[in-house]
């Protein structure tokens, strides 16, 4: 990865930034930074806007009728939300795995190609099945699949399904990684398989992971944010938000206490 | 703090700092009866000290794997995880403290069928002082003081000084009436142990500051001279 | 609560459970055979609606021919022998039926006889024998016995569908006529064959002569019109108010239409149709053209709700896989939107396809009822349709109308079964699991 930044730059960051769904707010005046090279964890409560912040990265909110944003969300300095900025380009710099397996109803191949294909990335098809089974490699999928590359990737089980939409996302070569609670609807087996590519995955993508498992955000991630109602109570390492958070809301929420 | 939204975790947390609870009170009054036995020369109630031990093991022992099944089933986090994993260790360090009794108990036993040639008065005074540091310790664990716990905290100079004024007199004894040697020997340890117990006391002040605050109790312990040797 | 409070509660329960248990199960049991009965209602009057509509319909598929020792005479086709082919068609087949008849029936008939013996062959029968010699003009002078279309009148009288008997109900026969019949079959000059004109000739005044293929090849016309209308224009709006569209009051207005639509009547379609496309753009009359216009906004609501229901069962996450992949909008719905919503998009357009081939009230309007006899070439040509064709058959008088029109509404329902079996089969096809 040629743009890859060092390690603990300042990958994304948000001031103020708010979002409206209509009337509501969402988001109130968020100031986050998340770095480069490190996994970030976002946890909180069902509607703590957590997911809302993810989507925002990747101006995924954009598809949502009357979703409007203010303040600034910046990608290497450059806001997100500028008007010069096109969202397919973005959606290539920033990939998104979501919470339920989603793998398009094609084969195995073409549903990791179809990133690749939409940019143009390869000059031909040797170049494409590189790319294809470099991210089914990254993705560690390559050894479970290789035979049956034609299959449709809705065959597969859950966890190779999850892991292949990784392999999907990566195939983009995109800098960031979104992820939206990946592991929800895994066993743990197959959440272990995924939080073991995430740690992989850490060497060369700036990952951002939404999760309900606190256990999951504090195995997986460097840095945790903790959401509650549209702010973020408290941003630090994630040993010390789940040994010593400084917040009471943290705490609560953390330790199983919240009202 | 509000209560946990699963109500049995709370009461699972409760009964572990409740058996600390018992067994600091126990301790406590091991370490009294150990030293109405030495003052009063009663050796029966330095059996009953010799004996009483076994029953704080057991606590300990209780404790121990309370916690650990609270661990892996409660995977707690933060201020829980703080608290059981404090538990632990003051509940090691309330087993020493009743070891300590004890052996000052054993001691006591010895000391009553040599003749009363020393006085144990600076000893007592000595005990007395880490009895009401360690009654304080016990209290702030109870009532979750942090301020008490550094107060007890910044008491270990008083003791070691208390200490050490106890050191030179039996050195001195000793100098003066070899046949004193054996008894005050003996009495020289039971003022280590006793101001070992204060040091115990110590580290349960510094495991409850960080089990209510998070971090170790800031700044140098203040540390007296706890050799015996003048300075 | 006290353990021994929880054992009684609980056997409290158990026991107001099993008092109203037989209750419970009674009440299942009558709204099972409630439903039941309803089904085999239902069941009943299809079934009696579809043998009644065989029973009358399959002899329709039957015609009654009658052999006669034709002779091809020189003397009547061809008198100056020049073998013109313009000569040729233009003879008097007719004649060769009169004389070929007179000869086997009634040699010395008077005119009267004549008429009536006549009668007894199809007007149609001229023209088969003229077809015949244009095919293999060695016939001429020769002598070949023909198998020749019967006259609907015969033809009921054979079929038994009326009473063989001077003066009955439907009866159009003499007595002489009914002699020479017996004459006929007892010389086993008289046979049951395939209908082949059924399918193959347009309409006409005479029913051994009609047939349905105009309304089936007009139908087709008017059907492929409004596929081609329909289908894209349908499809369009249904990705463009589903993808694209955002929801505000005018989407709404719109959507609440298009519903209301589905439910206009179809006459007014009909009207409609006679107010813009003839009076207005002046298009011809009776064609496919102008009727497969109308079928098509009749077909368009449904074809644009069943879009939109087959856009809503794409799951989002695929659309959210996509675009989070970097694609457009566009992209998202021509790459995996469309494509897995097209099953059931296709199977809402045969459904659509299918009422509209049933639609009869709106053609009626744009003055496709008119009787047109030839085959059409094109959508442009005048043409029936096939439930327009049953509609005028079951207003004839010709008591020989009543098999054709129930045979003709068996091949339309044939049709409709074949049209939802292919809807059916693409849903089976296509139907995808996420």
């Amino acid at each position: 990865m040629t743009h890859f930044l060092p390690e603990g730059t300042v990958k994304i960051a948000a001031q103020n930034l708010g979002v409206f769904y209509g009337e509501k707010q969402a988001l109130h005046a968020i100031n986050l930074d998340i770095r480069a090279g490190e996994v970030t964890a976002l946890i909180g409560p069902s509607g703590c806007g957590k997911s809302t912040f993810l989507r925002c990265i990747n101006r995924m909110n954009d598809m949502v009728d009357g979703a409007r944003v203010e303040g600034s969300l910046t990608l290497d300095g450059n806001d997100i939300y500028d008007r010069g900025i096109d969202v397919v380009q973005l959606r290539a710099r920033v990939g998104m795995v979501f919470q339920k397996p989603n793998p398009f109803p094609k084969s195995i191949y073409d549903n990791v190609a179809y990133g690749p294909r939409i940019h143009g990335m390869a000059k031909d098809q040797t170049e494409l099945d590189e790319i294809v089974m470099n991210s089914l490699e990254k993705a560690g999928l390559l050894g479970e699949v290789e035979d049956r590359l034609s299959e449709s990737g809705t065959s597969l089980s859950g966890g190779q399904q999850q892991r292949l939409c990784i392999a999907r996302a990566i195939a983009v070569s995109p800098e960031i990684i979104l992820m939206d609670e990946p592991c929800s609807a895994l066993d743990p087996i197959a959440t272990a398989k995924v939080e073991e590519l995430i740690d992989e995955l850490r060497e060369n993508f700036t990952i951002v992971i939404v999760t309900h498992s606190m256990q999951q955000a504090a195995r997986v991630s460097q840095r945790t944010a903790f959401f509650h109602l549209g702010k973020v109570v408290e941003m630090g390492d994630t040993e010390q938000i789940f040994t010593n958070p400084q917040h009471t809301l943290t705490q609560g929420y953390i330790t199983g206490r919240f009202g | 703090m509000t209560d946990h939204t699963v109500k049995s975790y709370d009461e699972e947390l409760a009964h572990l700092t409740g058996i600390i609870a018992r067994m600091g009170g126990l301790a406590e009054a091991q370490f009294t009866s150990a030293l109405h036995s030495l003052v009063k020369r009663d050796d029966e109630l330095a059996s009953r000290v010799v004996a009483g031990d076994q029953r704080i093991d057991e606590m300990d022992h209780e404790v121990q794997s309370f916690a650990v099944r609270l661990l892996a089933l409660r995977q707690p986090m933060a201020a829980d995880l703080r608290l059981i994993v404090s538990a632990m260790n003051i509940s090691g360090e309330i087993e020493r403290v009743a070891d300590y009794a004890a052996n000052l108990a054993k001691r006591a036993l010895i000391l009553n069928h040599l003749p009363a040639s020393v006085p144990v008065a600076g000893v007592a005074r000595l005990a007395e002082l880490v009895r009401s540091v360690l009654k304080d310790i016990l209290d702030a664990y109870i009532e979750r003081d942090v301020e008490k716990a550094i107060r007890v905290w910044s008491r270990d100079e008083e003791v070691d000084a208390m200490y050490n004024g106890v050191f030179k007199e039996l050195i001195d004894r000793m100098t003066e009436d070899s046949g004193a040697i054996t008894a005050s020997t003996h009495l020289l340890f039971i003022a280590k142990n006793i101001e070992r117990i204060g040091d115990h006391a110590t580290n349960i002040a510094e495991t409850l500051h960080f089990q209510i605050v998070g971090t170790p109790p800031q700044g140098e312990r203040p540390k007296g001279n706890t050799v015996g040797v003048p300075q | 609560m006290t353990d021994m409070a929880r054992t009684n509660t609980a056997a409290r329960t158990a026991q107001s459970v099993s008092a109203r248990l037989g209750r419970r199960y009674a009440a299942e049991r009558t709204f099972r055979l409630l439903g039941l009965g309803a089904l085999l209602i239902s069941l009943g009057f299809l079934v009696i609606l579809l043998s009644s509509i065989f029973a009358k319909g399959w002899t329709g598929f039957i015609q009654t021919q009658v052999a006669l020792e034709i002779t091809f005479d020189t003397q009547v086709i061809d008198p100056e022998g020049s073998r013109d082919p313009a000569a040729l068609d233009t003879a008097d087949y007719a004649a060769l039926v009169r004389s070929a008849l007179s000869l086997r029936l009634a040699p010395e008939a008077d005119r009267g006889a004549r008429r009536e013996l006549t009668a007894l062959i199809s007007t149609g029968a001229a023209n088969q024998l003229r077809h015949m010699l244009a095919a293999e003009p060695d016939l001429m002078g020769t002598t070949h016995t023909v198998w020749l279309t019967a006259s609907d009148k015969l033809d009921m009288v054979i079929k038994g569908q009326v009473p063989r008997q001077v003066g009955a109900e439907g009866n159009t026969l003499s007595d002489r006529q009914l002699g020479w019949v017996s004459a006929l079959e007892t010389g086993g000059n008289i046979r049951k064959a395939f209908n082949t004109t059924f399918f193959t000739a347009g309409d006409s005044r005479e029913p051994e002569q009609a047939g349905i293929w105009g309304a089936v090849v007009g139908s087709f016309f008017s059907l492929a019109v409004t596929l081609l209308v329909s289908f894209p224009l349908g499809v369009a709006t249904a990705v463009y108010l589903e993808e694209f569209a955002p929801t505000n009051r005018w989407t709404n207005l719109i959507e609440v239409n298009i519903n209301n639509l589905a439910a206009v009547p179809s006459v007014v379609f009909g009207l409609l149709g006679l107010a813009v496309f003839l009076n207005l753009f002046h298009m011809p009359r009776s064609a496919p053209l102008v009727g497969g216009l109308v079928l098509a906004l009749i077909c368009l609501p449904t074809i644009i709700i069943a879009g939109r229901a087959a856009l809503k069962a794409v799951p989002p996450s695929i659309r959210q896989a996509a675009a989070g992949l970097g694609a457009s909008r566009l992209q998202v719905v021509v790459h995996h939107v469309l494509p897995l919503s097209m099953p059931g998009m296709l199977t809402g357009t045969i459904l659509g396809m299918a009422r509209a081939l049933g639609e009869t009230a709106p053609l009626l309007m744009i003055g496709m009822v008119a009787f047109i006899v030839d085959i059409p070439k094109g959508p442009l040509d005048p043409a029936a349709v096939l439930p327009v064709q049953v509609y005028l058959w079951a207003g004839s008088s010709e008591r020989a109308f009543v098999e054709k029109t129930s045979a003709a509404i068996i091949v339309l329902l044939l049709f409709l079964v074949a049209m939802n079996m292919v809807a059916i089969m693409l849903r089976k096809k296509f139907e995808r699991r996420w």
